[in-house]
This record gives structure tokens, C-alpha cells and sequence, in this order.
């Protein structure tokens, strides 16, 4: 497994990543829930590879264990077993340089959106005029100058996950953990916030690890999609990709990934499936 | 809404206590009922605004205009009646707070202090009546006491409730975000707690209103509620209800205000309109 980790990270899409110490690595990592007397076992022998500025998308059907890796990664929920270090250092909970942006915003609805994206350099304990300056960048970068005296329940669906985004961007985190962030979303603000996080990452080159089940918004994103497989999840494939950004989703190299994709989730999903059909029928 | 629209809703709104008026008049007028038993509104209108106003000509030596015109006996009681819920309410509501924080996001506090609170809770302030006098004598501090005690309880209990349902992504983006244990409480637990609380302030503030009146009936000479056992001593029946009726307008007055609180302090709260 590791070494087919190996082989994806050089398969890496931009080329351009140092060969430093990776981003995150994962060894072994596994994870059992207990839910009702009944353990069932979320992550088994996780071994992964992010390099430094590397976009990766893990992708699977729902259940195979993509958000356990990611919170595992982002120190919420720690994996059972094997070993998991993110910059170099092994996770032992939640931190600023692991910043992530949920499904569902997770906006704080008591704050305008100037003191939501502001949050975070006040806890670092920026100075005002400093907090400010950035604050007004992001704003701007993201299209909602307007709206920062705004509450978040005042704000559309695409306009909160921007705010969700620029409070992350705030504290400029090296490595950028997303949960089906665009998940909520209709198709078209989907598409305008994919390539605005492109664009964003192709600025900075923060690392990104980014959950979906969306087949075309992977290889629309990723440098490497990592497939997972249904309960226990495992990698089941690494699957790099080499199309150049902006990328087309109707040519045809774009298509035979996601014919290739579609057929690797697609097993996994008819797991999912038959485990449904099962637990219904007890 | 146009003007003709806003003056038809008045209309509607004040038809049923209108004519409810008009019959209750009748029905003294018509010498149905003894004044003793029912006196007019109209008696008691011009009791209450005998009861609102000044006894003495305005002195300019003797202070102020609005000094004077508040030197009636109403105005005098209800500043009494409702400084006692101010005293009272902040004791209660100030102890409450803090403890039913701690309660909501500690559960070894919430198993601690939970058995004992439960127990004392079904006791209705007024049962404690004649321990507060043992305890506290006469006038003021056995009606802080009551009145505190009312407004305890449905603060904690809501602010318990508040702090448990604050809804967990909120403070793992905030741990996220590299907030410690102090941030969490203030700037996440409190403020997503806080229409919870709020609930618990209002329902404290109608207890404490409650308390107050019957605290002044026993425990106090002065108020609002000792003026209308005070009044029903010389069969002053206007008086009475000139006197519910000010502790009714105290109260509306009250509910009001703190609807308008509330209004502002929730105005990020989906579930509050405009």
C-alpha cells in the first residue's frame, strides 16, 4: 500500500511540490466505533502520503469512512490504532495549522461575517488593525465586502461556505481539511466555489485533503483521488491526476477517469448497498 | 399596511375589552351589583387617577415637576413593588447564570448539584414565606429573598438546557480554529446558549412578579400588594382593582420591554421575526 502511495505522490498534477517530509502521513491508521454494544471497525490500515501543497480528494460512498479520516487528521476524533502525523508533528487534537471547513459551515450564527472570518486571529491574539487588514483582504477575495455586517442566517447557502472558507484562509493554516464542503450546494455555486478554491490554492499551495462523493468534482480538483473502500474503509485505489487545470469536464480524457472512477466507487457502492439491504432485513 | 388598514386592526383589537367595559359599566349602572362587590369602571378609573396623582398642590419649594408628579401614592408603590423585582431577580438570576453554565457544560457538576436542585425545585416560592420571615424578619430582605428564589430556578434550569443543546460542530470549529476551554465558554457557549437563557429571564421576571405581590401581602408594608390587601381592609373595592390593574400595566410594561431585549440581543436567531 505504501508503495503505491509512493507512486501516486510522484504522479502528483502540478509537479512543482518540494521533497520535503509530507504534509500528512498516515501508517496503519485504523478506527473502531462502538455503537451499540457492536464495534464496527470505520478505518482499517490506512496508509497515506500527502505531500506538501498536494490536492487530494478522498472519495468513496457514504460510510466508507472518509470524514473518520479526515477528523482523525483534523484531531477530533483520534484513529484507534497505527500512527498518524500531520506537518511533521503526530496529531493529538485539534489545531489552527489543521483548519477545516465543514459541510455544514459550522458558521458561528451570533457573529456578522467580519467577526466570523475574524475569529481566529483574535484568539492568536493578532493586533486590531492587523485582524482588520486581513480580514478586509478576504472579504474582498471572496466576493463579500458587502456582506460583512451580515448575520449568516441573512446569506445564501454558497455565500456562508465563502464565509466558512475566508474564516479558514484567515489564519493562513498550511494544510486545509474540507468535509464535502460544496456538498449543500446547487450545481452552478458548486462549480463558481470549485474554481475559487482553485484559484485560491493555486495562489498559496496549501496542501488540501478534501472529502467527497462527488465523481467529477474529485478529478475536477485533485492532484491524486484517493478511492476508499466501504466499511472497513481502506485505500482502494490511488488514482493521480495528470489533466492539466483549468480542467474540462467534457473532454474526453476527463471522461474515461470518470468512467474509471464511477466503475472503482461503483463496487464499493454496491457493498454499501447489499449491507443496507442486509441490516433491513434483520 | 396602509393607514386605513392599521386603523381597522386598532379597532379590531380594542372591540372585545370595549364592550366588555360597556357591560361591566351597565351592570353597576343598572344597580345589578353593590359598588361594594363590583364598583364601575368608570369608579375606578377616577379612583386610580386619584391614586396616580399628587395629594398636594405643585411647590415649587418643595422640588422639581416630575418629582412632584410622581410624589403620588401609585407611583410610589409600583417604584417599590418593582425595585424589590429589580433586587430580587438580579440576586436570583446573577446566581443562576453561572451556576446553570457550569451545570450544562460540566456533567461531574450537573450529577453533583442536579439531585439536590431537583428536589428543591417543585417548592413554590411562597412555601418558603414563614421561614423567610424567621429568617429575615419584616420589610425588604425576605422579599428579596422570595422573589430571588423565584427567578432562580427557571433561569438555571433554562440555562442548563441552553448550554447542553448548543450544537457541537460550533465548538469543534471553534477548537478548530484554536479556541481554548475560557473562549469556548464565552464567546460560543454563552452566546449559542443565550435564546435559551433569555427564555429563562422572562419566565424568572413573570415568578418574580408573581413573588413580589404575595411577598408584599405578608412579608412588607409597602407595594403595590400590601396597597391592595391595604385597600380591601376599608371595602375600598376601586381601589382593589385600580391597583391590579397598575400591577397588570407593570407587568405588561415589563414583557414589553424584554420582548424588545430580546429582539436586539437575538437578532442573528433565525427563529425571531423582524
Amino acid at each position: 500500500m505504501s508503495a503505491a502511495a509512493t507512486e501516486g505522490a510522484a504522479g502528483a498534477g502540478h509537479g512543482g511540490a518540494p521533497p520535503g517530509p509530507p504534509a500528512i502521513r498516515c501508517r496503519g491508521v485504523r478506527k473502531v466505533f462502538s455503537a451499540g454494544g457492536r464495534d464496527v471497525t470505520a478505518l482499517d490500515g490506512i496508509d497515506l502520503d500527502v505531500a506538501a501543497g498536494e490536492f487530494v480528494c478522498l472519495l468513496g460512498p457514504s460510510g466508507c469512512g472518509k470524514s473518520t479520516l479526515l477528523n482523525a487528521v483534523a484531531g477530533f476524533s483520534p484513529p484507534t490504532a497505527g500512527e498518524l502525523t500531520a506537518l511533521g508533528r503526530p496529531v493529538t487534537g485539534p489545531g489552527p495549522e489543521r483548519a477545516m471547513v465543514f459541510q455544514e459551515y459550522a458558521l458561528f450564527p451570533w457573529m456578522t461575517v467580519e467577526r466570523n472570518v475574524a475569529f481566529g486571529l483574535e484568539l492568536r491574539g493578532d493586533p486590531p488593525a492587523r485582524v482588520l487588514e486581513v480580514v478586509d483582504r478576504l472579504l474582498l477575495k471572496l466576493g463579500l465586502s458587502e456582506f460583512r455586517d451580515r448575520f449568516p442566517k441573512d446569506l445564501s447557502g454558497g455565500m456562508r461556505q465563502r464565509v466558512a472558507i475566508a474564516r479558514v484562509l484567515a489564519i493562513d493554516p498550511p494544510l486545509l481539511l474540507m468535509d464535502e464542503p460544496f456538498g449543500a450546494l446547487d450545481a452552478l455555486t458548486r462549480r463558481t466555489l470549485q474554481d475559487e478554491l482553485l484559484r485560491i490554492w493555486a495562489e498559496d499551495r496549501k496542501t488540501v485533503l478534501f472529502v467527497t462523493h462527488g465523481i467529477e468534482e474529485s478529478i475536477y480538483l485533485a492532484d491524486r483521488v484517493v478511492v476508499m473502500t466501504y466499511r472497513p474503509g481502506t485505500v482502494k485505489r490511488l488514482v493521480p491526476v495528470t489533466l492539466p487545470r483549468p480542467r474540462d469536464p467534457a473532454s474526453p480524457e476527463f471522461n474515461a477517469l470518470k468512467r474509471e472512477l464511477t466503475a472503482l466507487v461503483m463496487e464499493e457502492q454496491a457493498r454499501h448497498q447489499a449491507d443496507e439491504a442486509h441490516a433491513t432485513a434483520d | 399596511m396602509g393607514g386605513a388598514g392599521r386603523l381597522a386592526s386598532l379597532a379590531r383589537s380594542v372591540a372585545v375589552p370595549a364592550a366588555l367595559l360597556l357591560a361591566w359599566e351597565a351592570v353597576s349602572r343598572l344597580g345589578w351589583v353593590t359598588p361594594l362587590i363590583l364598583p364601575s369602571p368608570s369608579a375606578v378609573a377616577l379612583r386610580w387617577w386619584a391614586y396616580l396623582t399628587p395629594y398636594q398642590a405643585y411647590d415649587p419649594a418643595a422640588g422639581g415637576r416630575l418629582a412632584w408628579a410622581l410624589s403620588g401614592e401609585l407611583p410610589h408603590d409600583a417604584f417599590t413593588s418593582l425595585m424589590r423585582i429589580a433586587v430580587g431577580f438580579g440576586v436570583g438570576a446573577g446566581l443562576a447564570l453561572p451556576l446553570g453554565l457550569v451545570m450544562g457544560a460540566r456533567p461531574l457538576a450537573y450529577e453533583l448539584f442536579n439531585p439536590v436542585l431537583q428536589l428543591l425545585r417543585p417548592i413554590p416560592p411562597i412555601a418558603y414565606i414563614p421561614l423567610a420571615i424567621l429568617w429575615f424578619g419584616l420589610g425588604n430582605p425576605p422579599a428579596f429573598f422570595l422573589i430571588a428564589l423565584g427567578a432562580f430556578f427557571p433561569v438555571l434550569m433554562n440555562t442548563i438546557a441552553g448550554v447542553r443543546a448548543v450544537d457541537a460542530i460550533y465548538l469543534r470549529a471553534a477548537r478548530n480554529l484554536g479556541a481554548g476551554e475560557w473562549t469556548l465558554f464565552w464567546r460560543i457557549m454563552i452566546p449559542a446558549a443565550m435564546p435559551y437563557i433569555l427564555t429563562g429571564v422572562r419566565v424568572g421576571i413573570g415568578v418574580a412578579f408573581i413573588v413580589v405581590i404575595v411577598a408584599e401581602m405578608i412579608a412588607v408594608n409597602s407595594g403595590l400588594g400590601y396597597r391592595i390587601l391595604e385597600a380591601r381592609e376599608y371595602f375600598w373595592s376601586d381601589k382593589v382593582i385600580a391597583g391590579m390593574a397598575t400591577i397588570g400595566l407593570c407587568g405588561l410594561g415589563i414583557d414589553l420591554g424584554m420582548s424588545r431585549l430580546n429582539g436586539w440581543l437575538l437578532r442573528w436567531h433565525r427563529g425571531v421575526e423582524g
